[in-house]
């Protein structure tokens, strides 16, 4: 129906931050009565599309049309007046009040100036029934289950008749019969003429309910098309594209003089986060992880790091049985864990590069003995030589480092406790390109320096140059352990792609 | 930044004390004027320092929990129980140093218990020092059966009252906590630790800080210098008041943190700035007391006073006079 104007059209929109460019000449449209997946790794701009479409945010440029007429749809307030309404992953609703109040919330029938409860509850009952939910709505909400609240919020959209509906991550938090029930009620909005926009990180969701998927990667559209049409390995190789640099992407394994076994993890999981996995690391050698994000990487990486409890399996550091009931006990066994997210779990931004550097390696030694000011001065200016951290001084917060610099004198923070393995997740996003050859430098000085690292990365590429063993992980499963003589972004990909038990 | 312009981070407590004791001297020229009195030194100054005895040491303990983001809305109540607790002992004829150690003891279990709800069961420590705070002042009119408990016994009342060398005890007692406090912080690794569980507490668990006992041990602190608050306050009027000794004093704990400099997201933590933002705060009180107000415009004059002040170190307005600075260093 190339005639008939899509119901949402976002034209060349563009969306600058200081120092990055979120959105680069977007254009995204969705059609009534279609599912569109909006797909992209962390950081490719999905999120601030999102919202400039439902007028969260302000665009710096382009345009958005409502079947075909521009739109006013600048705050949040305009958008959903104009039918665009999102439900968010984390819920929006109020579980203190009764389901029928959330439904009607701000839109609630009036009698004598007061709330009228009885056409509240009625009202209410209805947008429920459209959705085939029958649900108590006098309950408190707080009551019900995530997928029945993540429900009702679809239901408070359906009541206000949202034309298109954005769902951001809505299955993240909800188990197999859950997501079918919320699958259907979508399918069922949108054979009413709605247009939904769906994000999400499972592949599997998307094929089985998508019309069309649309890929982002660092703020632009890579490709947009029927999803019979796209294979997965293809969407796969969309979202984590290519075109690293070759002096990062060159081929140099480790000098294949496998070591002793440094950690050994046999069997070890968790519940609902991730399924029993065996990995034994070896001293001087270097094992990749890959998967997509949700894929149960991160996960993996705080259940052998003690940072997460593992209710089944064991771990042996250095030959000895070793019980991690917290990041304290594996830092003392000689573990050690740079983790994704530096600024929430990383760094301490008002402290300085001095102190964030001596920290791991006193709070091992306990605090009663305080490293030295000039001990701690010396650690400071060896790793900030060694790693080349861009900075005048050590006493600079660490907060004023760029990126890069950051993760480099975090990843010092680690030496300086001299661990027997190193776990680093993402140790080389975001952070510029001379930085992450600093950083994949140093892996390999560090591997061929006899520590055992395990290395979670999306930089497919950069896994199969250093790598000794890529550990592939799906639907938080360990799915293939891929072997040096075997190993190659496609052959990742692959394993990536490939559902469970079809190797 | 460059470095060198950088105002260091004492420079506006400093500033805001200076000021308002400038302030005093104009209203009162005499002031600094310290005199010998029956051996004992007396003046405006020490009248200060005596009078924010209390407030000063339960900022000491404040101090350190909002170091690590917290609050310790309990302060004041414990004030309470460790001066029952105190005049109690007394009462029924126990020597002074019995009397204070119960006291303390019974501080210690009150910062205890708030911490261990703060570190173990993960309360917000507003809410988990909220129950004592309320919860305290009861036990302390339990502990006096509801009277003013009196006593009499001059060596207790002499941690009041008495002098070493002419200085009142109270300063001495003050002074000591102070000095203890910032040698145990800056002479291990605790100071560090508590403003990295501060500044972002998760990564103090992941870099393997032992956050729960630090946090438990913050609150502990704060009970013991609440105790010795209240000892101080029950030697100074000869018994224990428990419906209204402390009453209050949470509040001026937490402003005297604020004005020396302290943030109530966490990060930083000095004592001897504390003991700065006590003195400060003191000095305003009785600043509007000397300069002869009428008595119904005090809180609004130290109002106004802690007003200007936290102005004075706002965040905003220092960065304000950081780019002059920098631009008229460059031009």
């Amino acid at each position: 129906m190339p005639d008939v104007p899509p119901l949402l059209e976002a034209r060349g929109i563009t969306k600058t931050y200081p120092g990055t460019v979120a959105l680069d000449d977007v254009n995204f449209d969705v059609r009534a009565g279609e599912i569109h997946a909006l797909m992209g790794e962390n950081g490719a701009g999905k999120s601030t599309l999102i919202k400039i479409l439902t007028g969260a945010e302000t665009r710096d440029s382009g345009a958005i049309l409502i079947e075909g007429q521009p739109a006013d749809a600048d705050t949040t307030q305009q958008a959903q007046r104009a039918g665009i309404w999102a439900v968010h992953q984390e819920v929006m609703v109020l579980p203190n009040l009764s389901v029928a109040e959330n439904v009607m919330l701000g839109y609630q029938p009036r009698r004598f100036g007061l709330v009228d409860r009885r056409e509240t509850r009625r009202l209410a009952n209805a947008a429920l029934a459209e959705l085939g939910l029958s649900l108590d709505a006098d309950r408190e909400l707080g009551s019900y289950p995530v997928a029945i609240r993540q429900l009702v919020a679809i239901a408070r959209a359906v009541r206000v008749n949202a034309r298109v509906l954005v769902l951001d991550e809505p299955t993240a938090s909800l188990d197999a019969p859950e997501v079918d029930r919320l699958f259907s009620v979508v399918r069922a909005l949108a054979s009413r003429g709605t247009g939904i926009v769906f994000i999400t990180h499972f592949l599997d969701q998307v094929y089985a309910t998508s019309d069309r998927t649309t890929v982002l990667r660092n703020g632009r559209v890579v490709g947009s098309s029927p999803t019979s049409d796209l294979p997965q390995v293809d969407l796969i190789h969309m979202m984590i594209g290519k075109g690293l640099q070759q002096a990062i992407a060159a081929d140099r394994p480790g000098k294949g003089k496998q070591g002793e076994v440094a950690a050994k993890f046999a069997g070890l999981g968790k519940k609902g986060m991730v399924e029993p996995f065996d990995l034994t690391l070896r001293a001087g050698e270097t094992v990749g992880a890959a998967g997509l994000l949700g894929s149960g990487r991160t996960e993996t990486a705080k259940l052998m790091f003690g940072a997460e409890r593992a209710d089944a399996g064991s771990v042996e550091v250095a030959g000895k049985q070793r019980r991690l009931r917290s990041p304290r006990d594996a830092i003392r066994a000689g573990l050690a864990f740079s983790p994704e997210d530096r600024k929430v779990d990383g760094v301490f931004g008002d402290l300085s590069i001095r102190d964030n550097i001596a920290i791991v390696l006193q709070a091992k030694r306990g605090w009663t003995r305080k490293l030295s000011r000039r001990r701690q001065q010396q650690l400071a200016d060896e790793y900030i030589a060694r790693l080349n951290v861009k900075t005048s001084d050590a006493e600079k917060p660490i907060g004023q480092l760029s990126g890069g610099n950051q993760q480099k004198a975090l990843l010092a923070r680690w030496l300086a406790s001299e661990p027997k393995v190193l776990i680093l997740d993402e140790p080389t996003r975001g952070i510029d390109v001379g930085a992450h050859a600093d950083i994949v430098q140093a892996i390999e000085e560090l591997r061929d320096s006899g520590l055992a690292l395990y290395v979670i990365s999306s930089e497919l590429e950069e896994l199969v140059a250093y790598s000794e063993r890529v550990s592939v992980m799906r639907d938080r499963r360990q799915v293939a352990l891929l072997e040096r003589n075997e190993l190659s972004v496609d052959r990742i990909v692959a394993a990536i792609a490939a559902p469970p038990g079809q190797q | 930044m460059r470095k060198g312009y950088a105002i260091p981070i004492w420079a506006a407590p400093v500033a805001a004390m200076v000021l308002v004791l400038l302030i005093d001297t104009i209203l009162f020229p005499s002031f600094f004027e310290l005199r010998l009195i029956d051996g004992r030194l007396t003046g405006s100054l020490v009248d200060v320092l005596i009078r924010g005895t209390p407030v000063a040491l339960l900022a000491l303990g404040m101090a350190g929990v909002i170091a690590t983001r917290g609050i310790d809305l309990s302060v004041g109540a414990v004030m309470a129980i460790a001066g029952a607790v105190a005049a109690d002992a007394l009462a029924e004829g126990a020597p002074w140093t019995t009397a204070v150690l119960y006291a303390l003891t019974a501080g210690l279990a009150c910062g205890l218990w708030s911490g261990m709800l703060v570190a173990f069961l993960k309360l917000q420590p507003i809410v988990a020092t909220l129950v004592l705070m309320v919860a305290g002042r009861g036990i302390a009119q339990l502990v006096t059966g509801g009277q003013i408990t009196t006593f009499d016994d001059a060596s207790f009342s002499a941690l009041a009252g008495g002098t070493i060398f002419a200085i009142p005890a109270p300063i001495l007692i003050v002074a000591a906590i102070v000095l203890l406090l910032t040698v145990l912080v800056r002479s291990t690794a605790l100071g560090l630790m508590v403003e990295a569980i501060g500044v972002n507490p998760r990564a103090a668990e992941l870099v393997g800080i032992n956050t729960r006992s630090i946090v438990l041990a913050v609150y502990a602190l704060s009970g013991v210098t609440a105790a010795l608050a209240g000892i101080i306050a029950t030697a100074d009027i000869h018994g224990a008041d428990a419906n209204n000794a402390g009453l209050w004093l949470e509040l001026d704990a937490i402003l005297v943190v604020v004005l020396g400099g302290g943030s109530l997201l966490g990060g930083r933590l000095s004592y001897g700035l504390t003991l700065i933002g006590a003195i400060t705060l003191q000095a305003i009180k009785t600043g509007i007391l000397l300069a002869g107000f009428p008595p119904q415009m005090g809180l609004i004059l130290m109002a106004v006073m802690v007003s200007i002040l936290l102005v004075i170190q706002a965040p905003a307005l220092q960065q304000w006079l950081q780019r002059r600075t920098l631009r008229n260093a460059a031009s």
